[in-house]
């Protein structure tokens, strides 16, 4: 399967997202943010990073980059697409995935190994686990408080599409713990913490490795 | 067409944590401002544009706001003043 992983002027988890890919099988691309097509990727990932520095607001400008019309047009069209820490933050600003990401509540840039729970299985990106599975990733944000009013956050969990909560406390503020979200259609997914940085026992945790794995299958017609 | 320069103002919305105003607060109490009640922190901007008239510039700077420079999930927006620059 073909996965392209956009680079944003900042982005800076590109290479780990795109060697997650190839190790976990797939045929990765870097397609610059510029580019107006996605060169037919079958799934499509938004790295982390700190696109256009953070300016303004994290993903406020990249989500107007010329990419991102072909971005939206593939989350349209039901194919998968993750933003990982940045690009979740570009998700929001885009309304693919509802809600905002704002500055930590302690202020502080967290940078460290959390437990994440897996809240839902139904998801191209979360087949691979069991629901109540606990996953440690790195977390490396300034931005990554995720907020919304009630009535979504009631939604998003009537829905089951809270797909990642924060495990063994909460490390900036999200409410409900919420570490990542589904869009309505679930092929739409956002989380905070790094799974594409934790592939690999040698650096720390290879508990990332099954979201790139079963993408195939789960996104196969 | 004239020239403009309009000062729009975003701010996090009432209600919502606020933990820069929340820190700057505290330090203000730390430097014996014993008065301060609140500090809450947005940002300011400054934009320069050419339009035909006042109501026209207030339009565009609105539509700026809601497009880019306000979130509406998180911050609300004013425009403060809009001056004709000579």
């Amino acid at each position: 399967m073909k996965v392209a992983i956009v680079r944003f002027p900042g982005s800076n988890r590109d290479l780990e997202a795109y060697h997650a890919v190839q190790d976990a099988g797939h045929d990765a691309t870097l397609v610059w943010h510029r580019s107006t097509d996605l060169e037919g990727a079958d799934l499509v990932i938004l790295p982390g990073g700190f696109s256009y520095g953070d300016y303004l607001r994290p993903g406020a400008i990249a989500r107007f980059s010329p990419v991102m019309p072909a971005v939206a047009a593939h989350a349209a069209a039901g194919r998968p697409l993750l933003g990982i820490c940045n690009g979740f933050q570009i998700l929001c600003e885009a309304h693919l995935l509802p809600g905002a990401l704002v500055r930590n509540e302690g202020l502080a840039f967290v940078s460290r190994t959390v437990r994440v729970r897996v809240e839902t299985d139904t998801t191209p990106f979360t087949a691979g686990y069991r629901v109540g599975q606990e996953l440690r990733f790195p977390i490396a944000h300034g931005d990554g408080r995720y907020i919304a009013d009630d009535a979504t956050l009631d939604r998003l969990e009537h829905e089951h599409r809270v797909v990642f909560r924060y495990a063994d406390g909460n490390p900036n503020g999200a409410l409900r713990d919420i570490a990542g979200i589904a869009n309505e259609g679930r092929n739409v997914v956002g989380l905070m913490p790094h799974p594409e940085c934790a592939v690999d026992a040698l650096t720390g945790s290879a508990d990332g490795a099954a979201m790139f794995a079963p993408i195939a299958v789960a996104a196969a017609p | 067409m004239s020239r403009f320069r309009g000062r729009v103002r975003v701010m996090p919305r009432g209600g919502l944590l606020d933990p820069q105003g929340a820190a700057v607060e505290h330090a203000l109490a730390a430097l014996g401002f014993a008065q301060v009640a609140a500090v809450r922190v947005g940002r300011t901007l400054e934009v320069t544009l050419e339009g035909a008239s006042e109501t026209e510039v207030r339009e565009r700077l609105r539509a700026m706001c809601d497009r880019l420079l306000a979130n509406p999930v998180t911050e609300d927006f004013t425009i403060d003043t809009v001056e004709a620059l000579a």
